[in-house]
């Protein structure tokens, strides 16, 4: 039976706004269930859910594997490191190995962009993207729009930028594509050297000043700088980029009083975000890792199956 | 009778007498007020606790609080319905159910598959000292042995025919009506 987001939840670029907007809404009414004194629902009962991770990431899995118990699921975690993948094996391979022991989702986090698309190409089992390299990393962008939703009543009008390494960001990709999807407003700010060639083409604006795009944003989404493009030659120093692009209390002060602060975690403190304002009161960051259970859950139900409105429609008169 | 033209079973006086009589039953059988909890099983259980908690404190001068309950996520069929998602919201009054005596209320009782799926839900929430089944109407099908225990009507309807209970502020006006239908009930 097709599901209502189809069989794989791959990015958002191909995702409608009605499918995006179901997605939250779903989320938001399985928040209430983690309130619970027993956090757990039936829905997922018997089936099988593989983690695959073959990049590092402790939040996103445990995300996952929360997500996945409270809709009482069974799930294994494979790691890359200390798997027959370290051996050499395929990835199909892998994946094949995997469907022979009879599972029904997996939740792939891979480090080439595109995996997730491969394997779901391949395996009838539902596919989840849990990050494909530079690519998307729907689960993310989804509990930031959740996020933004919860503070500001809408996502339509807003103006949300993005700051930080977008050229290697696949949470700003996701995030580009459902904002504008949902009717935000875009834009993007951060280093030359971080950006796509003509990121405009993506329908964002672009700040090459944080001043200014602070003085703009309703919602400014900070990225992680990872550590590694500072080796690589993108940025001279982690001093020189927090100075020129540094989320500070100082910077936010020009910003509109009800300005909202997102991160994806984990944050390089000092880096591109200063501690004052990672606790501050404008930022929602603990709101994002709670949000992102409920928003894994949903993406799960609805990609197994789930269906209420219709459940209303059956019950009529009664079951 | 031919689809599209629903026959009444009860027009607004008779719900509301019923509701009085099922009222003072549940005070009967709780024993009084005092640690009942009515539950409506989402959606039209829902606005119907709220009056039975009216009809209730009208009656005895104490509210017993109401919470309201979706089964969706209960559900035994969840796999074989339809593809567009919305999950109700669950929520219990304060102070929990623990050695309450829960009242779930649904409209329309007719396979038990959704009490089955309640019983289940509550059991989440905590352990109630008694749980009793009202319904406005038991149309006759069970699937499962479970039965109401207070109910405001009693009709056998066939497969083919849909029992609804229509209630502000979800519908325009309080009945029920029974009308023919293309037989898909789960």
């Amino acid at each position: 039976m097709p599901t209502f987001l189809g069989k794989d939840l791959i990015g958002l670029e191909h995702l409608s706004a009605e499918q995006i907007l179901a997605i939250l809404d779903t989320a938001e009414t399985f928040k209430e269930i983690s309130e619970r004194p027993i956090k757990k629902v039936p829905v997922l009962r018997g089936k099988t859910i593989v983690n695959l991770f073959f990049e590092p990431s402790t939040r996103t899995r445990i995300s996952f594997e929360f997500a996945e118990k409270r809709l009482s699921a069974d799930t294994v975690n494979v790691a890359a490191t200390g798997s027959s993948v370290a051996k050499g094996e395929t990835l199909v391979d892998t994946a094949r190995n995997l469907e022979a022991m009879r599972i029904d989702m997996v939740v792939i986090r891979h480090s080439a962009s595109g995996a997730a698309r491969f394997l779901a190409e391949r395996i009838p089992s539902n596919v989840v993207n849990a990050g494909d390299g530079r690519h998307e990393h729907p689960t993310q962008a989804l509990l930031d729009l959740l996020t933004i939703r919860d503070h500001r009543g809408r996502i339509d009008g807003l103006k949300v930028c993005i700051v930080g390494d977008v050229l290697h960001s696949r949470v700003a990709r996701s995030n580009i594509w459902g904002l504008l999807r949902l009717g935000a407003e875009v834009a993007v700010c951060g280093p030359a050297t971080l950006m796509p060639a003509a990121v405009e083409t993506l329908g964002v604006r672009f700040f090459r000043r944080i001043e200014e795009a602070i003085e703009w944003a309703d919602v400014l989404n900070v990225l992680r700088l990872q550590l590694e493009r500072m080796q690589a030659g993108y940025v001279p120093s982690l001093r020189e980029y927090n100075r020129f692009f540094g989320v500070s209390n100082d910077r936010l002060a020009a910003a509109s009083d009800d300005i909202l602060v997102l991160h994806p975690g984990p944050m390089n403190r000092g880096v591109e975000i200063d501690s004052d304002v990672a606790d501050g009161p404008h930022s929602v960051i603990l709101d994002q890792v709670t949000n992102g259970v409920a928003v894994r859950m949903a993406v799960l139900y609805l990609l197994a199956g789930g269906a209420p409105e219709a459940a209303e429609a059956a019950k009529g008169g009664g079951r | 009778m031919s689809p599209g033209t629903p026959r009444e079973l009860m027009d607004e006086r008779a719900v509301e007498r019923a509701l009085a009589r099922m009222a003072r039953e549940l005070v009967e059988r709780n024993g009084g007020v005092r640690d009942m909890v009515l539950v409506g099983v989402h959606r039209r259980g829902v606005p119907l606790s709220e009056r039975l908690a009216d009809e209730i404190e009208r009656a005895e001068g104490a509210r017993p609080p109401v919470g309201s309950l979706d089964i969706t996520l209960y559900r035994d069929d969840l796999m074989a319905i339809g593809p567009r998602p919305v999950v109700g919201e669950s929520r219990l009054p304060e102070g929990g159910i623990d050695g309450r005596a829960v009242v779930i209320v649904d409209d329309v009782f007719y396979t038990g598959r959704t009490v089955r799926a309640a019983l289940d839900e509550l059991a989440d929430f905590g352990r109630p000292s008694r749980i009793t089944l009202c319904v406005l109407v038991d149309r006759g099908g069970r699937e499962l042995p479970i039965q109401p225990d207070v109910v405001g009507l009693t009709v056998q309807a066939r497969a083919e025919q849909r029992v609804e209970v229509l209630i502000p502020p979800l519908d325009e006006r309080l009945a029920v009506v029974m009308a023919d239908r293309p037989g898909d009930e789960s």
